[in-house]
């Protein structure tokens, strides 16, 4: 049985225009780690507002533990959610704060000192119980907003881009904690965000998500090296896949696969290459300029290389693809088909 | 940046002394002439015998105080200065809140509600006054109108308002609470607003139902501002004299008196000015209690 599911769930805003959500059907497993992920406006918060139960869905379904939970309110769903800004009560202690859902939900009061005290150790922060939440720094913050989550036990957590309000080093510590905190509870988890690194390497599996449509449902290996269509292949991968449209199809390779002919093994598609920028990034580089040739002619194109000290600005190489990697998609349905010889002149 | 300071500080320091001066001449003036030398004057009369009409003027000790003190009439006003001023509050904190959770909401005609509400706090307070003595008027008066039109009364023999104690006291503690809502109402409203809707949503999840939202965390994060609002008011209360004035004029038999309108009724009408400045000087410890509290919150606000 599911934890979450959603059946053709959906939310206009506003009626007569285009749905925030359409027609969304999903289906999580039992202790994964789900990420929504979708560029800003993709719906992916209104999804799990929904399932949180914030925001009335205008049709379809929702259902916790095999349950349809349209009509219940949040408290009765049995989820937590963590938002965007923690949303801790800055009148209360840390202690209260996370001890609020306990009395909220009429547990026991002599309960209530060993299970924050759980919570508190689970995330390390049993030094800051007496503090308030405006003396703590973004990363302690997140943490309470997680012992608030945990203590009462939850059949599914909502993570709402609670990493966004860190610094960028904070986040990738946080974000490693976020991943062994999950080993370690092994609760269904649905994480809510735009950014591509985070949904790679914390999800079991991604949602991507854009204009309220599920474009592809995944393991992140699935979504990057068989985008379902070109959003998700070029929404995904920093820099994106390449695309070019040859006659009736749109083909695609990734930037990594685009390299200078010597160290291309197999049957490959080979370009005259003209570099017109070179990006130096530490342990990789970009190189992007335009095939001097063929249909791509004109096009910018991207490579990432492990070193480009060969190349030079303005220089004309030998660069290819191997067969195997370039990706067909529709060209009006912009959906993966199936590939296809395709003349490239 | 740095330059524009420079160049406001070369400016200002070329003027400063006469410019600063003549800014701020008009505040102390008014605040000297209107403020300090009125509250002078009262403890200088407070401790004579001045009257109205009469020039000379002796120096009496306590005595003012002593015959006061000994005035039912001032014993009820303190008490009903009291009675007022906390009961109204009471009021007008609870309506005000419920006011300010129903107009958060948006609706249909939102904008036009809270401009019927706020009328009261526009209207000049002695026209509303004059508006309710007559809704309260022992003849023409529209509620009990309506009440023997439903039979709850014979005719002519509705409940005179403003004419029995217990009556009249709640009659004043009407409109106070009625005059004082509208500005509780918009400052609770600000307060509410300015909470980030996230935490009123994490409560929802965490378990909390309305009652429980509301009172263990929407109000508690509300409270600097719900001081001010209670502050305000009980300034507002505790030296209106024009509602009790001009509703009941402090009768019938001194019963609606207040601190303000006895030594209105003492000093001015009664001729005895200096019973009037020593009525007077009893509402000065609660002011300057008040006061205290304000500077506080102000102080708290500004640091945080």
């Amino acid at each position: 049985m599911a934890v979450v599911e959603t059946r053709s769930l959906t939310k206009v805003f506003k009626e007569g225009e285009l749905g925030a959500v359409n027609s969304v059907n999903l289906e999580t497993r039992e202790g994964e780690f789900l990420v929504f992920l979708g560029p800003s406006g993709s719906g992916k918060t209104t999804l799990l507002r929904m399932i949180a139960g914030l925001e009335t869905p205008t049709s379809g379904e929702i259902l916790i533990g095999g349950r349809v939970v349209n009509e219940l309110s949040p408290r009765d769903r049995r989820i937590a959610m963590v938002f965007q800004s923690y949303a801790l009560y800055p009148h209360l202690s840390v202690y209260k704060n996370i001890a609020f859902p306990l009395k909220a939900q009429k547990v026991k009061k002599d309960l209530h000192k060993q299970k924050v005290e759980w919570a508190a150790s689970l995330l390390g922060i049993g030094a800051l119980l007496d503090r308030k939440p405006r003396e703590l720094s973004g990363g302690e913050r997140q943490r309470v907003a997680l012992a608030r989550a945990i203590v009462r036990e939850p059949a599914v957590f909502l993570l709402d881009e609670p990493l966004s309000n860190l610094d960028a080093k904070l986040r990738a510590s946080a974000r490693e904690e976020l991943e062994r905190f999950h080993r370690r509870v092994g609760t269904t988890t649905i994480y809510v965000t735009h950014d591509q690194v985070e949904a790679m390497a914390m999800g079991d599996r991604v949602l991507v998500l854009n204009k309220g449509v599920v474009h592809q449902l995944g393991t992140p290996t699935e979504v990057y090296d068989n985008p379902a269509d070109t959003f998700v292949a070029t929404f995904l991968g920093s820099p994106p896949m390449n695309l070019a449209e040859l006659s009736d199809v749109i083909v695609g390779f990734r930037p990594e696969h685009f390299r200078p002919v010597s160290s291309v093994n197999g049957e490959a598609v080979a370009f005259r290459f003209k570099v017109e920028n070179i990006e130096y990034l530490g342990s990789e580089w970009i190189v992007s300029g335009t095939p001097a040739s063929g249909k791509l002619g004109g096009q910018k194109v991207f490579s990432r290389l492990n070193s480009a000290q060969d190349l030079s600005l303005g220089g004309t190489y030998d660069f290819a693809v191997p067969q195997r990697e370039l990706k067909f998609f529709d060209r009006s349905t912009e959906k993966r088909v199936e590939p296809k010889v395709v003349s490239w002149q | 940046m740095a330059i524009g300071r420079a160049k406001i500080k070369s400016v200002g320091a070329a003027q400063s002394p006469l410019l600063g001066a003549a800014m701020f001449t008009p505040a102390v003036l008014y605040i000297l002439l209107l403020v300090a030398g009125p509250f002078f004057l009262a403890i200088f009369y407070a401790f004579s015998d001045a009257r109205i009409g009469n020039t000379e003027m002796h120096y009496v000790g306590l005595e003012n105080f002593r015959s006061i003190l000994k005035s039912p009439s001032f014993r009820i006003a303190i008490r009903n200065s009291f009675i007022f001023t906390i009961c109204s509050q009471i009021v007008v904190i609870v309506g005000a809140n419920i006011l300010a959770i129903a107009l958060e909401k948006t609706f249909r005609g939102r904008g036009f509600i809270r401009f019927l509400i706020l009328l009261p706090w526009v209207a000049p307070i002695a026209l509303g006054a004059i508006g309710w003595k007559w809704i309260l008027d022992s003849i023409y008066s529209v509620i009990s109108w309506v009440l023997v039109a439903l039979h709850f009364y014979k005719p002519f023999n509705a409940p005179m308002w403003l004419g029995e104690p217990h009556l009249a006291i709640a009659s004043v503690l009407l409109v106070h609470s009625w005059r004082l809502m509208p500005f509780s109402t918009v400052i609770l409203l600000a307060g509410r607003t300015a909470i980030p809707k996230d935490i009123p949503e994490a409560a929802a999840v965490d378990g909390a139902g309305f009652w429980r939202t509301q009172f263990q965390i929407i109000i508690p994060m509300m409270r600097p501002i719900l001081s001010v609002a209670v502050l305000f008011g009980l300034i507002f209360t505790f030296t209106d004299m024009t509602v009790v004035y001009i509703l009941t004029a402090g009768g019938p038999f001194d019963s609606t008196q207040t601190l303000p309108s006895l030594a209105f009724a003492m000093g001015i009408q009664g001729s005895d000015l200096a019973a009037g400045a020593a009525i007077s000087l009893f509402l000065v410890p609660l002011l300057i209690i008040i006061a205290y509290f304000m500077l506080r919150v102000a102080h708290r606000a500004e640091v945080n």
